[in-house]
């Protein structure tokens, strides 16, 4: 498994022999949860866990939610009215589940964004940077259909709205919108495969986290200095790591807890902020919305397809040269899934050989301007499309682009370094002093 | 200096309130306190009869209540009636089209209320959820964190909202209301104060019987929502003692690590 030198499982009764000669597994699962870690992981580590918590919970209040619904036009509004009103903890499974999707792409943006501060994304971790990516984009593909479910107002239109994108495509956009739909419109057939896939795509997800976290065990973690474990020998390794059982299991379920308590908060006092109330109106394809806004986690991405519109001059240019092929509805579409592609590009695009942002000194702010732009382009998304939010959106969408296709690659060739430290052991011991002399570095859990 | 930037404030909110009015902009939403409000709110029995009573005199006239069965009417949590009260209750004011009877008969507790009977009148079940009384600031709804989402004062400020002027518009006529969106409502004023009488002799002015039925409304819309607020309260203790469980776990087992024992 891991490249970082530990000791590994070994069978010691007659039965345990019996099953590793057969199936390894009990080995696989010691390997697993006592990989060395990087002793130095900060806060911001602690996502992983949590977006393994949240697959798990939307996964189990899903499953009992689908005892209860009603995948029909005619009767899925009140068929969640029913589990709302009727089925015993309906509304605690459903407030939860609606929230747990809240919780799993705040924790997925913390963790992303986490990644390309430190930069995780960086040799040796391509792989493990790009699965993440694969699985980001199913996380919002489920998201997006599981908001059609309810079958509300919103859900119908915002269906619609995304869908339609793909109508955008020239010469064979409308096909694929029509086979994305059954049909021609956004009906009976639409629900019914959307259901289907929302159910489907969460084991896609759980496959896909199995092989994420694979790669960085065969990787190692990444850490907050980026410095690489030492390999030499196990006792070198052992400096700068601890297994992760117990150390890491137990910070990681005590930051679950405290998120958690927030969480539940949310959901037992205010479980509706983060909804649109227009849900709770039955879907009418006679009626539409004043406004059709999606779900927060998607509004970055929607105020970049909004924000090229004709009378942007990089639009006329596109429209141009392609003879008219590409227009504004087009381009927009392009540059929505341009913007993650962008993203997922970073490992390529990102030319410092330093990885950690902490040694970083010009990085550092253009980082958190990124971070300024993306909340910024959150809040442009849910506004009207009109004035001035159109010309801020542009200048959002504009920062994104250029800070992975312009920023990062001249920061690798302009900025000075800081100084690195040597080892993480080095690291660590300017935080927390020298170990003593008596074996400190053993890497034993406590008592 | 202080004096100025209070009288500017206060000139910038009046031409802002003044402006509004002018032009018969709707979407004026009027902060009412219900006793529901906040994580310890819990619904007033009395005001959920009051409006049942609003509802059905009333209300019942042209808008359903189709998600809404009978029997939760005697529910904890909710009006709480006593069951032989909501059987004489769905007896009495309405019927039900059975379809293996293929006739009318009294509603029974386990039917729901009706349908909306009058074209264009909008189901109530869900109004109170499916509106949104606080958008601020700036459109980001932050302010729902301290107001709630404002349904419940929505529907109130919308009852109390009519100016009493009227316009035609391709043959239908539009009433004047500031809390409505656009400013002009096809509803005529359902509501004119003193339109029901309650046996207890509560009082009966419009803003009274506005907040009663919206009061009604938000129970209609979020019937658990004092089961789910004490779960939310068991959760969050429950939570928080493990949270602070497994920080001192945590500590205990980082120290040698940490070389604090050293």
């Amino acid at each position: 498994m891991s490249g970082i030198p530990h000791d590994h499982y070994e069978p010691k009764t007659g039965p345990e022999r019996w099953l590793h000669k057969r199936l390894p597994i009990v080995g696989l699962l010691y390997d697993t949860i006592m990989i060395p870690t990087p002793k130095n992981l900060n806060w911001m580590w602690i996502w992983g866990i949590i977006l393994t918590f949240c697959l798990v919970l939307q996964i189990a209040t899903g499953i009992v939610l689908v005892m209860h619904y009603t995948p029909h036009v005619d009767m899925a509004f009140a068929s969640v009215e029913h589990i709302m009103r009727d089925v015993n903890g309906g509304f605690m499974l459903r407030y939860l589940h609606a929230n747990g999707a809240s919780l799993f792409f705040v924790a997925v943006y913390l963790h992303i964004f986490r990644g390309l501060y430190y930069g995780s994304y960086k040799s040796p971790r391509e792989v493990t940077w790009i699965i993440g990516m694969l699985i980001y984009l199913c996380m919002m593909g489920t998201a997006f259909m599981g908001y059609v479910l309810p079958w509300g107002q919103m859900s119908f239109w915002g269906a619609t709205v995304i869908t339609g994108l793909f109508g955008a495509i020239p010469l064979i956009g409308e096909p694929i919108q029509t086979w994305l739909l059954g049909g021609p419109a956004v009906d009976n057939a639409t629900l019914n495969r959307f259901f289907s896939l929302h159910y489907l795509l969460p084991f896609v997800i759980a496959a896909l986290v199995a092989v994420h976290i694979w790669a960085f065990h065969s990787t190692g973690n990444n850490n907050p200095t980026g410095v690489d474990v030492r390999r030499g020998s196990k006792a070198e390794a052992e400096k700068d790591t601890v297994p992760f059982w117990p150390y890491y299991v137990i910070k990681d379920v005590f930051a679950l807890a405290v998120i958690l308590a927030v969480f539940w908060a949310i959901v037992g006092f205010m479980p509706n902020y983060l909804g649109h109330p227009d849900n709770y109106i039955e879907a009418n394809p006679l009626s539409t919305p004043a406004h059709i806004v999606p779900e927060w986690y998607f509004l970055p991405f929607y105020a970049i397809l909004r924000a090229f519109t004709s009378e942007v001059w990089v639009v006329q240019i596109a429209s141009a040269i392609t003879g008219g092929i590409v227009d504004a509805k087009f381009f927009g579409v392009l540059a929505m899934f341009g913007a993650i592609i962008a993203m997922a590009l970073a490992p390529w695009l990102d030319t410092s050989s330093v990885r950690s942002g902490k040694y970083r000194p010009q990085f550092k702010w253009w980082f958190w301007l990124l971070v300024i732009d993306f909340i910024a382009l959150m809040w442009l998304g849910a506004m009207p499309a009109e004035e001035p939010y159109a010309s801020f959106s542009l200048i959002g969408a504009a920062y994104w682009f250029g800070y992975f296709f312009v920023i990062l690659p001249l920061l690798g060739v302009f900025e000075k370094p800081l100084p690195q430290p040597a080892t993480i052991e080095e690291d660590f011991e300017a935080h927390y002093g020298k170990s003593s002399e008596k074996g400190a570095t053993s890497a034993t859990p406590a008592e | 200096m202080f004096r100025k930037l209070a009288l500017s404030t206060a000139v910038a909110l009046g031409l802002a309130t003044g402006g509004a009015y002018a032009a018969g902009e709707g979407g004026h939403v009027e902060d009412y306190d219900f006793s529901f409000e906040g994580p310890f709110g819990t619904y007033d029995q009395m005001q959920l009869q009051r409006g049942l009573q609003i509802y059905t005199e009333v209300c019942s006239a042209c808008h359903g209540l189709r998600y809404v069965p009978f029997r939760t009417l005697a529910d904890e949590g909710g009006p709480q009636f006593p069951e032989d009260q909501v059987r004489a209750y769905a007896a009495q004011n309405f019927e039900i089209y059975d379809d293996e009877l293929e006739d009318f008969r009294p509603a029974t507790p386990t039917d729901h209320f009706p349908a909306n009977t009058s074209v264009g009148a909008p189901d109530l079940s869900l109004m109170a959820k499916a509106r949104a009384g606080f958008h601020g600031p700036y459109g980001t709804g932050l302010s729902q964190l301290f107001n709630g989402m404002g349904g419940a004062e929505y529907i109130a400020s919308v009852l109390t909202g009519y100016t009493g002027e009227t316009k035609e518009e391709a043959g239908t006529t539009f009433y004047e209301n500031h809390a409505f969106s656009t400013g002009w409502i096809s509803m005529a004023p359902p509501l004119a104060g003193e339109d029901v009488e309650f046996a207890d002799g509560h009082p009966n002015e419009l803003h009274h019987e506005a907040q009663d039925i919206a009061a009604f409304l938000m129970w209609a819309a979020e019937p658990k929502m004092m089961a789910r607020k004490h779960a939310g309260f068991v959760g969050v203790l429950f939570l928080t003692l493990l949270s602070v469980l497994l920080y001192l776990t945590n500590k205990r087992i980082w120290r040698p690590i940490k070389h604090k024992d050293a």
